[in-house]
């Protein structure tokens, strides 16, 4: 019989505000250790919070992105646990009444679209940062993370493979990122993943869960996600039992293993921050943010499906990034004629180039214009589709126009009846055995002769003028 | 309502004795016991209160208003080093 895995996820993500969640210190990156803090992301006693009115509207807006309720009041918590890096002793977050309940993510699938359920998102503060590595008896605590807002993305155990929470996280990492409400850099951390595993028989009720903590890469994710499964289903068929308990993934070792340690601790013993009233947003507010809402990743494939006849897989590589689907659509309104041939040459051609130089498409020597200016060549004969690869090769190095390089470098499409002529006659007196063979019923050297009229030209010669001239000089 | 003191106590990181923790389980008991007293109002469709004030919280703009004082605020720390706090190792 198969086993049903079942798999929810929390993701924090740092909400990408000026200042931190409850005082007016810098959240830049990188700055020296602590010299981003003040008394009260110290936990000095007698400071008070106040809240950051720019996290508050990036969770909303977030929460809008994924359907689902804003409530008009909610709360905050303390969440008490000792730990160096927490200097108060508590985190501040959203337990009883988080900001954002109940909405739902689309996910493209095998069989069609599916819907996850997202149960809530609340805000909380980040704790500061720990350093062990190289030190003998000691610690070391750098706060300056220390009350940086975060948003904690709850799913409901709707995934059922690995897969399945990787779709998610990528759909929910893009969405984060086109509101812009993140930078969501997995490797500095902005945006991580604790995964809920367990394994089941269909139909039976939920098995016993373990929690995966602190993933920061899709890849390891999915690693941890398919080790942890098969490692439970050992122990359900070996006759044990799936112990409850927090585990870490170890990306050298490819395995994970129990977090014994946090057991205890998990006892946050909640209860509502005195030191904050509760958090009022009018439905005049929600209805201004939504309005200021852009367009989003899903909606945006689609349109570009529709509107410009794209196939799913362009569609989904142009609204990768915004800034990849603005540049598209500059493109196209540059060079309207052909949609599809925008994408392609944009897709394959331009950001091919631009990955072999470690860019992104913000970084392109090529404007959407240049690259419009180039398929118009092609468009009206001037070059080939094959010669204008190494134009473009020519304009991402030297930067100049297509124009230019095509003077330059005497590429101009030879569209001259009279000198395709003179190149084909050479070629038909060079080879007179082909000739009689092919007059003599060999269609297939037809090709050949193509070819060496091209080679003749330098790839200059318009393919469908040689064709035509060649199959009447032929005869 | 009987309370783990020991428990409370390491969640807390409160070292107790145990002669503390048995005089100390009677008196936090009653105090429980005290506040067991409220259940026996009847609360029936009164929204639960958040705050004792009514009032909306305040908000600040995301505006950077503080400078590094790290020298300042380091002062009082056991131990320091190179503008890090230096605390026993701790590790999972």
């Amino acid at each position: 019989m198969s086993w049903e895995v079942v798999i929810g996820l929390e993701v924090h993500c740092q909400i990408n505000t000026k200042t931190k969640a409850f005082c007016g210190c810098s959240t830049e990156f990188g700055a020296e250790p602590n010299s981003q803090t003040c008394p009260v992301c110290l936990g000095m006693p007698g400071q008070l919070p106040v809240l950051n009115d720019e996290a508050a509207r990036k969770t909303i807006l977030t929460g809008l992105a994924i359907n689902a309720n804003i409530n008009l009041e909610s709360k905050f918590d303390r969440k008490n646990y000792f730990y160096p890096d927490l200097p108060k002793g508590y985190q501040i977050s959203q337990f009883a009444v988080p900001i954002v309940e109940g909405g739902y993510i689309d996910i493209p699938t095998k069989n069609g679209e599916k819907r996850l359920g997202v149960t809530r998102i609340h805000m909380e503060e980040d704790a500061g940062k720990s350093m062990h590595e190289g030190l003998d008896a000691v610690s070391h605590i750098d706060l300056n993370r220390s009350g940086i807002p975060l948003m904690e993305i709850v799913s409901e155990p709707d995934m059922r493979s690995a897969d399945e929470a990787i779709a998610y996280l990528k759909q929910l990492h893009q969405i984060i990122k086109f509101l812009g409400v993140s930078d969501a850099d997995m490797e500095k951390g902005q945006f991580r993943c604790d995964a809920n595993v367990s394994v089941r028989r269909p139909g039976e009720p939920f098995g016993t869960r373990t929690e995966m903590k602190n993933m920061n890469s899709f890849r390891f994710i999915k690693q941890a996600i398919e080790f942890e499964v098969l490692r439970q289903i050992e122990i359900i068929e070996d006759g044990g039992e799936v112990k409850q308990e927090s585990r870490l993934w170890d990306s050298v070792k490819n395995e994970s293993r129990s977090m014994r340690s946090k057991e205890e601790a998990h006892d946050y013993r909640y209860f509502p921050e005195p030191d904050l009233p509760p958090l009022r947003v009018t439905q005049e507010e929600v209805d201004a943010i939504k309005a200021g809402m852009p367009e989003l990743p899903n909606q945006l494939r689609k349109r570009f499906e529709t509107e410009f006849g794209l196939s799913a897989y362009d569609a989904d590589v142009l609204t990768q990034t915004q800034s990849l689907a603005q540049w598209y659509e500059a493109l196209v309104a540059a060079h309207p004629a052909n949609p599809k041939q925008c994408a392609n040459w944009l897709a394959n051609e331009l950001l091919g180039r631009l990955k072999e130089l470690g860019k992104d498409i913000t970084e392109s020597p090529v404007s959407a214009q240049a690259l419009a200016s180039l398929l118009d060549r092609i468009a009206d004969n001037t070059i080939s589709g094959k010669i204008a690869k190494d134009v473009l090769d020519a304009m991402m190095e030297s930067g100049k126009d297509v124009d230019t390089i095509i003077d330059e470098k005497g590429l101009k499409q030879v569209s001259d009846t009279g000198a395709i002529d003179a190149m084909i006659q050479e070629v038909l007196d060079a080879n007179p055995e082909q000739v009689e063979a092919y007059k003599g019923g060999q269609d297939r050297l037809f090709g050949f002769f193509v070819g060496q009229v091209m080679k003749a030209s330098k790839g200059k010669a318009n393919p469908a003028m040689v064709n035509q001239r060649l199959k009447e000089l032929l005869g | 309502m009987d309370i783990d003191v020991k428990k409370i106590a390491n969640l807390s990181r409160i070292r107790l004795t145990d002669d503390e923790a048995t005089e100390l389980a009677p008196q936090l008991n009653s105090i429980m016991g005290y506040i067991d007293k409220l259940s026996e109002v009847n609360t029936d469709g009164v929204p639960p209160t958040a705050h004792p004030h009514d009032v909306a919280m305040p908000q600040r703009a995301d505006i950077v208003t503080n400078t590094d004082c790290r020298d300042a605020l380091q002062k009082p720390a056991p131990r320091t080093e190179s503008g890090l706090y230096v605390v026993p190792k701790v590790i999972e």
